[in-house]
């Protein structure tokens, strides 16, 4: 029973490589039970197998043939702690592009899920899964924004708190603005305006976001209406000036623009409740939290050690656990036969009573055997214990019996 | 055997004091403050069963009481790792000001008044109640004023220290004070019927009690909002502070 992992990721892989070998969920799992007891996890940036009594090669030769090439140069291959750690890691988002990303941990649930593994694959991926949640909780890792546009979500958050209600203007039909409303979106805002250039292209997204779509020039007179402005034309000249502002307002402004050259006047920064970030200040903030990120990784790191422990000793155990049985079994075969014995010459209370004493004196005495000899599983001793004990107790030729 | 509550109580709020001041070690803040409210509850309550009548009525008796609805407010409202700079600037108070309340025998058993008790329960207990709210509220204003500049400059590690949003610091300035005024009002309703039947002068405390209750109370009609409002709020403080520190001594002598 030995655990193993072959596979290739964007720490070796080219993405020309990586995508040919990339595939959806229902392929990856066909793959993956076309070997046996596998399980594929494939991802933009990786494609990993995981499996256990299946030939390495026809992993290997599985892999080469969805790339068309040879992969010698690029593939690792891990057995045992090796796999156990790196699925951890995965799973925790540190081995990916960006340290900590959320993503990952649903991927390798729905790799697990699909699959139909046996006792040690189902074991480390759910292990897996725990490891990725519990990064999750107990460090920082995953708090911080780590693209321009969830930067922008988080800034607005950080100015409104809970964003379900607040009204948001896209005005342009930039790719980075789009990703960013989709953001404010998804944390519950209302993309209520779409302006632009080219009125056609606005009902367009406007349709895609449930909002009105309007022309440049209606900007100004919608801005009293809006909590959130994210910008992103391809306009030379500025489309809002500070002076299209409304003076009075009661709630904060929060402009976002990811326009070069510019979309919005500086000078409403200065404005009174307005906050307004360009890219240079939305990119320095994702390269702080994603300094912060990379702090949090070494607490991160640490918690997937103490897991790989854990499966260290519960595979170590595992060594000494036929013998542990067979100990057991053969005290109570003794057990069981004596008190057959005396069967006859008690009455059923009696019985009752005899019956408790002698397992508790069993449980008793296999009691500190067991738990040493589990001890020494974890410390490389438990071959050498467990042929110890078969020894001492004739269990071997109990089996040979 | 009263003071054996003091030192827990302390040492609850010392150790919150030294934990908020890093992220990580926050956390643990959230468990000082708890524990040394409880220990000072006791200690309140030790007071309460030894003296013959209402035991806060000294400058150092009230001062204790302060610190304990202080902290109360704050268990409230802001006890949690995102509000980790309000804390850092509440709790290193408490500390100081239980500390004081100590040395001017504010924390030992004995102390009593002339005063009815009712009256003193009441008219003290809602005043204090009342100015540890507008403390609390003071303190989430400056952390308004802090976030709100952060955010004006465009610091770029306004994300990684992981601060509560502005909405919400104006919500909890404005709903603290909302639930204090009323404390404060009825305190003042009470000790003006009290002054009314006794007799006795209208002192510098009660004027600068009446103009406090005239800001906060200006400050829930005209609801301000944004920075205007943070200021509201620490300006009403001002006047709190020149009540708790400057003048409180007199009023009862």
């Amino acid at each position: 029973m030995t655990l193993t992992l072959i596979g290739l990721s964007h720490h070796v892989a080219p993405v020309e490589l990586r995508e040919r070998v990339t595939l959806d969920l229902p392929a990856a799992t066909a793959l993956a039970g076309s070997l046996g007891d596998a399980i594929c996890l494939s991802t933009c940036n990786r494609t990993e197998l995981y499996f256990e009594g299946v030939d390495e090669r026809r992993a290997v030769s599985a892999l080469q043939q969805l790339a068309g090439e040879p992969l010698d140069g690029v593939l690792y291959r891990l057995h045992e702690d090796a796999a156990a750690l790196h699925l951890f890691r995965v799973a925790a988002g540190l081995d990916s592009l960006v340290p900590g990303e959320g993503e990952i941990l649903g991927q390798v649930r729905d790799a697990y899920e699909a699959a139909q593994p046996g006792a040690l694959l189902d074991r480390v991926f759910r292990q897996a899964l725990g490891v990725g949640k519990r990064v999750r909780s107990e460090t920082a890792i995953g708090e911080s924004p780590a693209s321009v546009s969830s930067a922008a979500g988080a800034l607005a958050a950080q100015v409104f708190g809970d964003l379900a209600g607040r009204r948001v203007m896209l005005i342009g039909a930039g790719r980075i603005g789009e990703l960013a409303a989709a953001n404010l979106a998804s944390r519950g805002a209302q993309i209520a305006y779409i302006a632009n250039r080219t009125v056609d292209t606005a009902h367009e997204l406007a349709h895609r976001f449930g909002g009105d779509a309007l022309a440049l020039a209606d900007i100004a007179s919608r801005l009293g209406d809006v909590d959130v402005v994210v910008s992103s034309t391809s306009a030379p000249e500025t489309v809002v000036q500070a002076g299209d502002v409304p003076a009075k307002r009661r709630t904060p402004l929060f402009f976002i623009d990811i326009a070069v050259p510019r979309d919005l006047d500086s000078a409403i920064a200065k404005l009174d409740g307005c906050f307004l970030y360009d890219i240079d200040d939305l990119e320095a903030v994702v390269a702080e939290t994603l300094s912060g990120r990379r702090s949090e990784a070494a607490r991160a790191e640490q918690l997937v050690a103490e897991e790989a422990e854990r499966f260290r000793s519960w595979r170590a155990s595992l060594d000494v656990v036929p013998a542990i049985a067979s100990l057991r079994a053969r005290a109570e075969e003794i057990r069981s036969a004596e008190l057959a014995k005396v069967d006859g010459r008690m009455t059923a209370d009696e019985r009752r009573t005899l019956e408790s004493v002698t397992a508790q004196i069993l449980n008793k005495l296999l009691h500190l055997p067991t738990v040493r000899m589990k001890e020494a599983a974890v410390s490389s001793d438990g071959a050498a214990y467990a042929d110890a004990v078969r020894h001492l107790f004739g269990l071997d030729e109990e089996n040979k019996r | 055997m009263v003071e054996v509550f003091f030192w827990p109580a302390l040492l609850g709020y010392g150790e919150a004091a030294l934990a908020y001041a890093t992220v990580r070690t926050s956390r643990a803040a959230t468990w000082g403050v708890p524990l040394g409210w409880l220990a000072q509850t006791a200690l309140l309550t030790a007071q309460a069963v030894r003296s013959d009548g209402f035991p806060w009525s000294t400058w150092a008796g009230s001062l204790n009481l302060f610190v304990w609805f202080v902290v109360g407010a704050y268990l409230i409202w802001g006890c949690r790792p995102r509000f980790r700079l309000l804390g850092l600037s509440v709790m290193p108070l408490a500390v100081a000001l239980f500390v004081v309340a100590r040395i001017g025998g504010g924390t030992g058993a004995g102390g009593s008044s002339h005063y009815g008790n009712l009256f003193l329960i009441l008219h003290v207990g809602l005043a204090l109640a009342a100015f540890a709210g507008f403390t609390l509220a003071a303190g989430l204003a400056g952390l308004y004023l802090w976030v709100e500049r952060r955010l004006k400059r465009r610091s770029a590690d306004i994300l990684r220290l992981r601060l509560p949003p502005l909405a919400s610091l104006e919500r909890l300035t404005w709903r603290t004070i909302l639930v204090s005024l009323p404390l404060l009002t009825l305190a003042l309703v009470i000790g003006i019927v009290r002054q009314q039947r006794d007799g006795g002068r209208f002192d510098a405390l009660e004027a600068v009690t009446l103009l406090t209750w005239l800001v906060y109370g200006a400050f829930l009609v005209f609801r301000p909002t944004g920075r205007r409002a943070a200021y509201f709020a620490l300006g009403g403080f001002v006047l709190v502070i020149v009540a708790r520190l400057a003048l409180a001594g007199s009023h009862f002598t």
